[in-house]
C-alpha cells in the first residue's frame, strides 16, 4: 500500500491551491536548475534507471524513448508533444493533472526538452477539455511571468516556450502519429511507420510524444532519485500510477496508487468496493476500453500492473478499470464499445474501416440473440483479421474487447442465441 | 456532424471581428514560420464560436485564405473532427455521453431526461432554437459519471433529476453551476477521501469555495434528498 509520503500528486483532487504559489508549497519548481544542470544524458540516465513506463496506455519505457532522439541538435529543431488528447473510454487522469497539477506537468516539459534537445513543447489538448485548457493555460502564464520557462528557463540559460493546442474531437488523434498530423493542420490519420517520430515527426523534425501523466511524474523522480521510484510496485513495473475507478463500484474515484497494487484492494479501499458487494461482481475492464476484460474469479486475485495483466491476457493499458456487477449486459456493454471504435476509425485502413463496422452490427446481433452459434466463431475470425492489419493500434483495440468477451463469456452469448430461438420457436 | 453545406442557408460572407482577427494571428504566431497551417483548428473554432456555434462555409474559406491553405484541405479539417458544426446549432448544444462509462452510471436516464423535457431526439434542435441534443463518446469524466457537456462545461454525477433541473436553469435564462451535482469537488470518492488526508487537512485551501472533506455530501441519493426529492 502507498503511504501518503510517496505520494506524487498531493493535489490530485484540486482541495488545495493549484496556482503557482500552491505548487511550489507542494514541492513543485524546486531545485529545477539543479535538475538541468545534470546535463541531458544523466537526466535520460536517471529515468531509464527509475523504470518509468509510459502511462498512455501502451507502457513504452520513457526513459528510452528519450534516448531515440537525436544526440545533436542539427538545422533540423527537436520537440516535445504532450499527449493530453485524453479519451480511451474509463480515463480521465490527465484532466485531473491538467486543471490541479499543471505545474507539474509544465515543469516535466521543461526537464523532458532538455533531455531530448528541445527548445520548444507543444500540448495537444482534447477539444473538449476546455476549462482544464484554461486552467493550463492560467498556469503557463504564471511560469512565463516567473522566468521557470521563456528566454532563460529558471536561470539556467535555457530557452524554453510551452505552447497549448486544441484538439477538436476526434479519438485518434491518441495516436502518435495522428496527433502529429492534427498539430500540422490536418486530419487525424495516423503514418506509416518507419520513419518513427524520433527522427521524423512535428513538421518533418525530429520529436518525442509522451503522455501527460508520463511527463508530470519526472520532476519528481529526478529530485526525489530513480531509486525511490524503482523501490515502489514491481520490477519492470515500478513507481506510482494515476488509476480511475468507475462503473459500478460505490465511490467511483480517481486515486494514485503504487504499480502492482491488487485491484480487489484497489476497489474495495478506494472506490467503495463493489455495488452490492464484491460477490457481486461479474466483470472487469482494468486498463481502459481497448483491453480485454476480466471475469470475477481473476478479478480475486490479479494484480495491477503492466506483466501481471499480461499474464492473464489483458493490460493495464492506462489504467481506467470498469467495473462491472452481476446486472450488467456484458454483450451491450462491448457491442457499445464497438460502436465507439466504428466512429472513431479514421478510415483509412480497409481491415478497420470495415471491419469495426461489422464488428459492431456482429455484436447488434449477438445482443439481442439473433445469431447462430457459428457465427460466434465468424466473429473471433474477424477480429483476428483486423487485429494487427492496420497502420495504427485503433484496429487492435476494436478487436480486444470482443475477443476478452468471447474468451470469458462464450456461455453467455450461446445462452442468448438459445433462448431467443426457443422464444421464437413458441411464438410460432 | 455531418452535413452537406449545400443543403443548409449559407451566408455569403464571412469575416472575423477586429478582436477576433487579433486573436487569429496570435494564434498563427504560435506556430513556426512556414507552418501557418497548423493554426487551422484553432482559428475555425473562432470563426465557430463567432457565427454562433456553427461553421459555414464562408469562414472556412475565409480561414484557408488568411492561411493560405486550399480550401480543400480546411473542409477536410471541418469535416473530420467532431466537434465543429456544420449545420447551425441551438443556443445550448446539450452533448450527453452514452459511452460504457456513463452507461453503466445511468446516461439512459440523462438521455431519457433530455428527451422528455426537450422533446427532441438526437442530432435535433428545438423549435424555438434554444437547445440541440447531441450524442456524445466518451469525453474522459468517467468517475464522474454519467455527465453531460453543455457549451464549454461539463456537468457531473447526473442522474434524471439533476439533469432536469439544469436544463430548466437554462430555459429560464440561468447559468447552472457546472461539475458535479452531488457536491464532490472533483474526483475524489464521495464518502471521503482515502489518501491524503494530512494534506487536506493542513493545506490553505483551494480555490475560497472549496469545501473540506468532511463537507461534502455523501451518495447521490442523499444529494437528491437534500433537494426535497
Amino acid at each position: 500500500m502507498l503511504h501518503d509520503k510517496d505520494r506524487i500528486f498531493t493535489n490530485i483532487y484540486g482541495l488545495r491551491d493549484t496556482s503557482l504559489k500552491g505548487a511550489k508549497k507542494l514541492g513543485d519548481w524546486s531545485k529545477t536548475k539543479s535538475i538541468l544542470a545534470k546535463g541531458r544524458e544523466k537526466i535520460i540516465n536517471e529515468i531509464k534507471e527509475s523504470g518509468l513506463r509510459g502511462r498512455g496506455g501502451a507502457g513504452f519505457g520513457t526513459g528510452m524513448k528519450w534516448s531515440f532522439m537525436p544526440k545533436e541538435v542539427t538545422e533540423r529543431p527537436h520537440y516535445l508533444v504532450i499527449n493530453a488528447d485524453e479519451g480511451e473510454p474509463g480515463t480521465c487522469k490527465d484532466r485531473e493533472i491538467l486543471r490541479n497539477e499543471p505545474h507539474k506537468l509544465i515543469e516535466g516539459a521543461l526537464v523532458a526538452s532538455f533531455a531530448i534537445g528541445a527548445h520548444a513543447a507543444y500540448c495537444y489538448v482534447r477539444g473538449e477539455f476546455f476549462r482544464e485548457t484554461e486552467a493550463l493555460q492560467r498556469a503557463v502564464d504564471e511560469a512565463y511571468d516567473a522566468g521557470l520557462i521563456g528566454e532563460d528557463a529558471c536561470k539556467s540559460g535555457y530557452k524554453f516556450d510551452f505552447t497549448i493546442h486544441r484538439g477538436m474531437g476526434a479519438y485518434i488523434c491518441g495516436e502518435e502519429s495522428a496527433l502529429i498530423e492534427s498539430l500540422e493542420g490536418k486530419k487525424g490519420q495516423p503514418r506509416l511507420k518507419p520513419p518513427f517520430p524520433a527522427n521524423v515527426g512535428l513538421y518533418g523534425c525530429p520529436t518525442t510524444v509522451n503522455n501527460v501523466e508520463s511527463i508530470a511524474v519526472t520532476p519528481t523522480i529526478l529530485r526525489r532519485g530513480a531509486e525511490w521510484f524503482a523501490d515502489l510496485g514491481k520490477p519492470h513495473n515500478t513507481g506510482t500510477k494515476l488509476f480511475n475507478i468507475s462503473g459500478h463500484v460505490n465511490q467511483p474515484c480517481t486515486v494514485e496508487e503504487e504499480m502492482g497494487v491488487p485491484l480487489k484492494e484497489l476497489i474495495e479501499k478506494h472506490a467503495g468496493g463493489v455495488r452490492g458487494g464484491w460477490d457481486n461482481l461479474q466483470a472487469v475492464i482494468p486498463g481502459g476500453s481497448s483491453v480485454p476484460m476480466l471475469p470475477k474469479d481473476i478479478c480475486d486475485t490479479v494484480h495491477m500492473d503492466f506483466d501481471s495483466l499480461a499474464e492473464v491476457k489483458s493490460g493495464l493499458g492506462t489504467a481506467a478499470v470498469m467495473v462491472m456487477d452481476k446486472t450488467t449486459d456484458l454483450v451491450r456493454a462491448i457491442s457499445r464499445l464497438s460502436r465507439f471504435y466504428m466512429h472513431e476509425s479514421c478510415g483509412q485502413c480497409t481491415p478497420c474501416r470495415e471491419g469495426t463496422g461489422w464488428m459492431w452490427r456482429m455484436m447488434e446481433r449477438l445482443a439481442a440473440g439473433d445469431a447462430r452459434i457459428e457465427e460466434i466463431d465468424l466473429l473471433e475470425e474477424v477480429t483476428r483479421q483486423v487485429e494487427g492489419h492496420t497502420i495504427c493500434a485503433l484496429g487492435d483495440a476494436a478487436a480486444w474487447p470482443i475477443q476478452g468477451l468471447l474468451r470469458h463469456f462464450r456461455p453467455q452469448l450461446e445462452q442468448r442465441i438459445a433462448d431467443r430461438r426457443a422464444a421464437d420457436t413458441e411464438a410460432a | 456532424m455531418t452535413a452537406s453545406p449545400q443543403d443548409i442557408n449559407q451566408p455569403e460572407t464571412f469575416g472575423f471581428d477586429a478582436g477576433n482577427l487579433k486573436l487569429a494571428d496570435s494564434f498563427i504566431a504560435k506556430y513556426p514560420e512556414g507552418w501557418q497551417s497548423s493554426a487551422v483548428m484553432p482559428l475555425l473554432d473562432l470563426a465557430q464560436r463567432q457565427s454562433g456555434g456553427w461553421l459555414p462555409k464562408a469562414a472556412m474559406d475565409t480561414v484557408a485564405g488568411m492561411l493560405d491553405m486550399p480550401p480543400i484541405r480546411v473542409y477536410e479539417v471541418a469535416t473530420f473532427y467532431t466537434m465543429y458544426n456544420l449545420k447551425p446549432v441551438g443556443k445550448h448544444h446539450i452533448q450527453v455521453c452514452t459511452n460504457l462509462p456513463c452507461w453503466l452510471q445511468g446516461s439512459d436516464a440523462v438521455v431519457g431526461a433530455c428527451r422528455k423535457f426537450l422533446g427532441i431526439d438526437f442530432g435535433m434542435t428545438t423549435e424555438d432554437g434554444m437547445f440541440t441534443l447531441s450524442e456524445v463518446e466518451c469525453l474522459g469524466a468517467c468517475v464522474n459519471a454519467p455527465m453531460m457537456q453543455i457549451g464549454d462545461d461539463y456537468y457531473e454525477d447526473l442522474d434524471s433529476v439533476f439533469t432536469e433541473k439544469i436544463l430548466d436553469a437554462l430555459k429560464a435564462g440561468e447559468t447552472p453551476k457546472p461539475g458535479s451535482q452531488t457536491g464532490r469537488h472533483t474526483c475524489e470518492p464521495a464518502g471521503g477521501l482515502t489518501v491524503l488526508l494530512q494534506e487536506a487537512g493542513t493545506g490553505p485551501g483551494g480555490s475560497g469555495d472549496t469545501p473540506g472533506p468532511e463537507a461534502r455530501t455523501g451518495t447521490k441519493q442523499e444529494a437528491e434528498k437534500g433537494n426535497g426529492k
